[in-house]
């Protein structure tokens, strides 16, 4: 097989995606957060300085969606299509929220009623939540497994199977590290009142992931057994949840000691090694069958040619480094606390 | 009804209503751009408050284009499994060098354009706003690139066979270029910056008629039409290449467009008319062997007929198809005589006495977003019974193990958001529209302080 610096391309665009999609969870997972707390800020100024610090970068983060999955379409063909076609459901309703989300960042401030504000405020805050929900339950899905059948074909009938009770349980632990990122994030472009309320709030945002985390991993521990098979042949891994853990009992500990922006980055960290544990129980497969493991879906299976992946890596070579670029120059115009003008939302 | 007619009334469904906004976008892009600059070379503050009115309406439009988009992206996985499998090599590379190249330069700049007029210096913004517009203009390139490779595929080669038979790139180039990228790609972009000036002519000529904002407006209106003139001549040419290339590589399609049956002969050119498929005649005003010439300059040279292919590789409705072109076309048609019509007036200096013609460009603004779905249904429905132009039926291309229960449940789903989505839409247009680009009371008559102060702490 062919290789590039030692690894092989499947490889390498493993990476690639895992990469895009743990930058779009950190991206958009602050976004979600912010907006899961927006119905606890109950004052109208305080609900347009939350909006207005994401205002001017929650679009530019969705784009991470667009080229995660732009990039799951190219690399993984195979994967793309039974992935989606196989979680139909979530992935419509995920849909759907995410439309409701954006449009009620774009239309809340359009109109002054104080009715027209308030729908779009639960429009925005559950739809929200229901993303960060719906992100955590796919993942448990993958963890799980899913019922892959010959030819790549998924043969469960079920609306609502994607919802059994372990992707409820992910569920509720990424929407809980989302809404502790989130809140970070918050204080971190606010000032005076609304940062001191959501100091607290931060507080049971903490509590609420660390106790999801908890249980959702000793479920995982007793009962997800397969997802554990590497790193009882390999304990070298183990570095990697250890490092997990620190990285999250550090989010408390720089909280405390009023570090937001470093807490920040851990929450971040907490996020890409969370997904990196998943990356690793996964790898080499990208989905695994419930009916029979030799329906398991690997990444050489699921694969586009070499030379797709290799004009991808071109593109990609391209691509990042403007991509930071321009990222870079939005978040250094808008740095600092929020300023409301009269471009705001 | 079955999964393969659900699937595909939802992707219709999603991709026409997505297709109303990015060409405002990428119209109104251009506008925004002409805008600014003029602003800054001219430091006459009504450009600016142009740009800052149209901003806020190009935002709106922005909005709702991206979110449609992040659905047509996905609905390929979700609902056109098989087709995904088989194209994900060509058609994946396409959409990511899109996201990458395109959606984020556009996202990225888009917060600087829409908050930071106050942030940064108007030569920055006026960057930002380039981005934006070039962005969005990329990410057609990619999305046409897409699109027409499904329509002339190149630079591959099929390995596998039945279920896992699939494309794979042999050349990147040559997928890119395929031979109708370049031709589709042109007459998109001109679709788009039609639908954007004509938004433009249609507001102010609405104020012009309404006796508001008249200096400003009159200056709108000059420059948009500059651009709509400039680009409906243009759509003509673009049009005519388009037709020759799917002449050359897709005759099939260009027999139904034109309702041309018999396998050699010289085709007729129709200004309208109706297609009886049973009888293989069409009923309408024709030019005799307009369309021979159009393609080979010669009235008696034979063009290929819809009898020259195999029953089940015709395109199934082309009467639809027929009609959704020829609309197309006479709507071209309209645009080239209303801007030419416009010029006249403008050359003999009686421009705004017109108040019919501004009446007309008020309701002209429906007219590039028809002929934009038009187009778009004439090139997709043209193109059936593949959904890859020779390699891939429709009919084998969905997701086999989605039920119908299922995309039914999310057709429901969409049409209620969507609906939703729009009457909002209009709403908001529609009250921005009538607020106007500022308050009319402030700048009219007041005092010279006023004005001095309104300069230093600019409001709108």
């Amino acid at each position: 097989m062919e290789t590039f610096l030692g690894l092989d391309y499947p490889t390498w665009w493993f990476l690639v995606v895992g990469a895009l999609f743990s930058g779009y969870a950190i991206l958009d997972g602050f976004d979600f957060g912010a907006g899961a707390w927006h119905l606890f800020l109950r004052k109208e100024e305080s609900r347009r300085i939350a909006l207005n610090a994401i205002g001017p970068v929650w679009d530019g983060n969705e784009v991470w969606l667009v080229i995660g999955g732009g990039a799951l379409f190219a690399g993984f063909p195979v994967m793309y299509a039974t992935f989606f076609s196989a979680l139909y459901v979530p992935f419509m309703l995920f849909l759907v929220f995410i439309i409701f989300r954006a449009i009620a960042i774009e239309f809340r401030s359009k109109e002054p009623g104080k009715r027209w504000r308030q729908s779009w405020d639960i429009c925005y805050s559950v739809s929200s939540i229901m993303l960060g929900f719906l992100l955590g339950v796919v993942l448990g899905n993958i963890l799980l497994g899913i019922e892959i059948g010959p030819n790549y074909l998924y043969q469960g009938d079920g609306f609502f199977e994607f919802l059994n009770p372990y992707a409820i349980m992910t569920g509720f632990t990424s929407l809980s590290l989302f809404m502790m990122h989130g809140a970070i994030y918050l204080l971190l472009k606010t000032e005076g009142r609304l940062f001191v309320k959501l100091t607290f709030l931060l507080k049971k945002g903490m509590i609420f992931f660390i106790v999801s985390f908890g249980i959702t991993s000793l479920y995982t521990l007793l009962y997800v057994t397969h997802l554990s098979d590497d790193f009882r042949s390999n304990p070298a891994l183990f570095i990697i949840p250890l490092l997990t853990f620190l990285a999250i009992a550090n989010v408390p500990r720089l909280a405390s000691k009023k570090k937001y922006l470093m807490a920040f980055v851990f929450s971040s960290l907490t996020i890409s090694l969370l997904l990196v544990l998943v990356a690793i129980e996964m790898y080499p497969n990208m989905l695994l069958s419930t009916i029979d493991p030799q329906y398991n879906l690997d990444i050489y299976e699921a694969a586009a040619s070499n030379k797709s992946m290799k004009i991808m890596m071109i593109i990609v070579a391209i691509g990042a480094p403007l991509v930071l670029g321009y990222t870079t120059f939005v978040y250094m115009t808008f740095k600092g606390k929020v300023e409301m003008d009269e471009n705001s939302y | 009804m079955d999964t393969e007619i659900l699937a595909r009334i939802q992707f219709a469904f999603t991709v026409a209503f997505h297709y109303i906004y990015p060409p405002l976008s990428i119209g109104l892009g251009l506008i925004l751009v002409i805008f600014e600059s003029l602003y800054i070379r001219t430091k006459n503050k009504e450009y600016h408050q142009l740009a800052k009115f149209w901003t806020k309406i190009f935002a709106l439009t922005f909005g709702i284009g991206v979110v449609t988009g992040i659905v047509m992206e996905f609905e390929f996985g979700t609902n056109w499994a098989v087709y995904s499998r088989y194209v994900g090599d060509i058609f994946g590379s396409a959409l990511a060098a899109e996201g990458i190249f395109a959606f984020a330069l556009e996202s990225g700049f888009l917060g600087v354009l829409l908050f930071g007029w106050n942030r940064v210096k108007p030569w920055v913004h006026l960057v930002s706003t380039i981005g934006v517009f070039f962005g969005s203009m990329f990410s057609a390139i990619w999305i046409v690139v897409a699109n027409s490779w499904q329509q002339t595929p190149s630079g591959y080669h099929i390995v596998g066979e039945g279920l896992h038979a699939r494309a794979e790139i042999t050349d990147f180039w040559a997928m890119v270029f395929n031979p109708s990228s370049v031709d589709r790609l042109l007459h998109v972009w001109l679709g788009a910056f039609l639908a954007g000036s004509f938004l433009v002519l249609s507001v102010h000529a609405y104020y012009l008629l309404r006796g508001r904002y008249e200096d400003i407006s009159r200056r709108a209106f000059r420059i948009a039409l500059i651009v709509a003139t400039v680009f409906s001549l243009g759509q003509l040419m673009t049009g005519h290449r388009s037709a020759d290339g799917v002449a050359v590589n897709q005759p099939a399609k260009l027999a139904a467009l034109e309702g041309h049956f018999e396998a050699k002969a010289p085709a007729d050119m129709y200004l309208f008319g109706w297609v009886d498929k049973e009888t293989q005649q069409v009923t309408g005003v024709k030019i005799p062997g307009g369309l021979s010439f159009l393609l080979h300059y010669d009235f008696e040279e034979p063009v290929t007929g819809l009898n020259a292919f195999p029953e089940d590789e015709r395109p199934p409705q082309v009467n639809a198809v027929f009609q959704f072109y020829h609309i197309m076309v006479a709507i071209g048609m309209t645009l080239i005589g209303l801007t030419l019509l416009a010029c006249f007036f403008w050359w003999r200096g009686k421009l705004f006495d017109q108040r019919w013609l501004l009446w007309a460009f008020v309701w002209a603004v429906f007219l590039p977003q028809i002929a934009n779905q038009v187009g778009w249904f004439a090139a997709e429905m043209g193109r059936q019974p593949w959904v890859v132009y020779g390699l891939l039926r429709t009919s084998d291309a969905f997701s086999q193990s989605v039920t119908a229960n299922q995309i039914l449940f999310s057709l429901i789903l969409f049409f209620m958001v969507y609906a939703l989505l729009f009457v909002l839409f209009i709403y908001l247009l529609n009250k921005k529209i009538k607020n106007g680009p500022y308050n009319e009371e402030e700048t009219e008559d007041r005092p010279l302080t006023h004005e001095i102060a309104n300069v230093l702490t600019p409001k709108q």
